[in-house]
């Protein structure tokens, strides 16, 4: 682990170590400058790149070669406005820091979309990406039942990952129609390198695909689960029980932008606001990777090199880089348009489903009411340790709600740590 | 302390969970070595405010769903906490 320094000034503070904060700290740090990045996990590598692959090690080697130093398992718990420069930033690992940079790089990444429905709290039922990140963690999966339910690429990789670790996938419920994911192939020509990886992963799991069929219930029975799927068209569902182990879901993917917020920067729906350079609304803090927008990791690589061209003062070197981008940004329009969620999904959780994780709140009692803001105030949804993080993406599925900031400390510290 | 999950060669790491002495490969976190112990029992890892049987959800440090109580501190978040030798990891399950 790098060393602590506390407090600190730097030239460039990168929130998040993946794919976009490596690239933005490789490029500011290779330019001369002093670049310090914070993740609140382990280890860097994001979560595409946890537990290795050819381009993490690559990527993980120059990091270490480049001279910026690496704070693994440190959280960001609070932002603090200063009178010239953008916000210092407040972390805590070990230790409590506070940061002054020139520039923070917001490389915040994304997290998976969770939609209730009944049986969705059930031990044993998790996120696609989360069961992906639990196997690449050592969680073993060998001749386990698992069915994957939900929507977006993610599902096919990690049933690759899954197949590969011995388990056997069941079913992989993919709730967009085949027609929409053909003219999503079809977009793909343009990214030959894409298209190999989608043909080679359809090899392995075409035979238990299944289109426009989306989960409608789990239940537990005897040692396992069984999960109920739906398909075909709305009121003329077909169902299908299916016992199995494990159940992971994960509709879609929900850029983070709780730490853009708390620094003044604007967001919209699909991510933190940005210009063709990842500049925010908020002077000094710039943006990249699926913070800005879930579009992959090769969107992700190339913003976070502008990121860190924009930090060393080199934007006229960045011109190809954004020409790039804009490719990938439109890869990313594709992908949300192929994986839009089904209206039915909205509709899914009954009145007794648990909704907000946290505070065990039940569906019924938020649709009487008219924001997430007066809904967290008379149920206490969004108010538990996760703030949100949650059921705030579900609310806005389901309600069109949009949840509100959370506050600091933004993630739960011990009381000692504040004074 | 930040260690790859792809060293292998390291000897096991040999830690209790609810008292059970359990073995995970260096790397691995504490929240896959809870589910490591088996069947369907091993995912229940925590009990909600009401009291309804929880385990890990989103495997990446946001929900909360996976926290136990680990050398005596509790509410940790095992997803995001590689093992180390002699842990003892205590679960609502």
């Amino acid at each position: 682990m790098a060393e602590q320094r506390t407090p600190a000034a730097t030239d460039v503070l990168v929130i998040g170590a993946g794919p976009a904060g490596i690239a933005a700290a490789c490029t500011a740090a290779e330019a001369g400058l002093r670049v310090d990045v914070i993740d609140d996990n382990p280890a860097a590598g994001g979560q595409i790149w946890r537990g290795g692959a050819p381009q993490a090690t690559a990527w993980l080697d120059r990091l270490a070669r480049s001279g910026a130093s690496l704070h693994p398992a440190t959280s960001v718990i609070d932002v603090v406005p200063r009178e010239a420069g953008p916000p210092a930033v407040i972390t805590r690992a070990a230790d409590v820091s506070v940061w002054q940079a020139r520039t923070i790089v917001l490389a915040t990444g994304a997290r998976e979309r969770f939609l209730p429905f009944p049986g969705w709290t059930l031990p044993g039922v998790v996120g696609a990406g989360g069961l992906q990140a639990l196997v690449k963690q050592g969680l073993e999966v060998r001749g386990r039942r698992i069915v994957i339910a939900g929507t977006g690429p993610l599902l096919l990789a990690v049933a690759e990952l899954l197949v590969a670790r011995g388990a056997t996938v069941v079913a992989v419920a993919e709730q967009a129609r085949l027609s929409r994911l053909i003219r999503f192939a079809a977009a793909l020509v343009g990214h030959p390198a894409k298209l190999v990886q989608a043909a080679g992963i359809r090899r392995a799991i075409g035979p238990v695909l299944r289109t426009g069929t989306f989960p409608l219930a789990v239940r537990p029975e005897g040692d396992a689960v069984v999960v109920t799927l739906a398909s075909g068209p709305s009121g003329r569902e077909r169902r299908d029980d299916i016992p199995c182990d494990v159940v992971a879901c994960g509709f879609g993917l929900v850029p983070n932008v709780e730490i853009a917020r708390a620094l003044g920067c604007d967001v919209h729906a699909g991510g933190i606001t940005v210009d063709g350079f990842g500049a925010t609304t908020v002077s000094g803090v710039v943006a990249a990777g699926e913070c800005t927008g879930v579009g992959g990791v090769d969107k992700s690589l190339v913003e976070g090199r502008i990121a860190g061209l924009v930090a060393a003062g080199r934007r006229d070197q960045a011109g190809p880089m954004v020409r790039e981008q804009r490719r990938w940004r439109r890869f990313a329009a594709a992908l949300d348009e192929a994986f839009a969620l089904d209206r039915r999904l909205a509709g899914l959780a009954t009145a007794d489903t648990v909704f907000c994780r946290c505070e065990d709140v039940v569906a019924g009692r938020l649709a009487c009411h008219r924001s997430w803001r007066e809904a967290k105030l008379m149920t206490r949804i969004g108010m538990g340790p996760c703030q949100g993080r949650v059921c705030g993406p579900a609310a806005e599925t389901l309600f069109g709600w949009s949840p509100e900031d959370v506050r600091p400390p933004f993630s739960p510290v011990p009381l000692g740590d504040l004074s | 302390m930040a260690e790859r999950a792809t060293n292998a060669a390291q000897a096991p790491v040999r830690l209790t969970v609810d008292g059970v002495v359990v073995e995970a490969a260096a790397g691995t976190s504490v929240a896959a070595a809870i589910l490591n112990r088996g069947g369907a029992a091993a995912w229940h890892v925590r009990r909600s405010v009401s009291g309804s049987a929880r385990g890990p959800l989103c495997g990446m440090g946001i929900c909360f769903e996976c926290r136990a109580t680990v050398d005596g501190l509790p509410h940790v978040k095992t997803c995001q906490l590689p093992v180390r030798p002699g842990m003892e990891v205590r679960t609502d399950g």
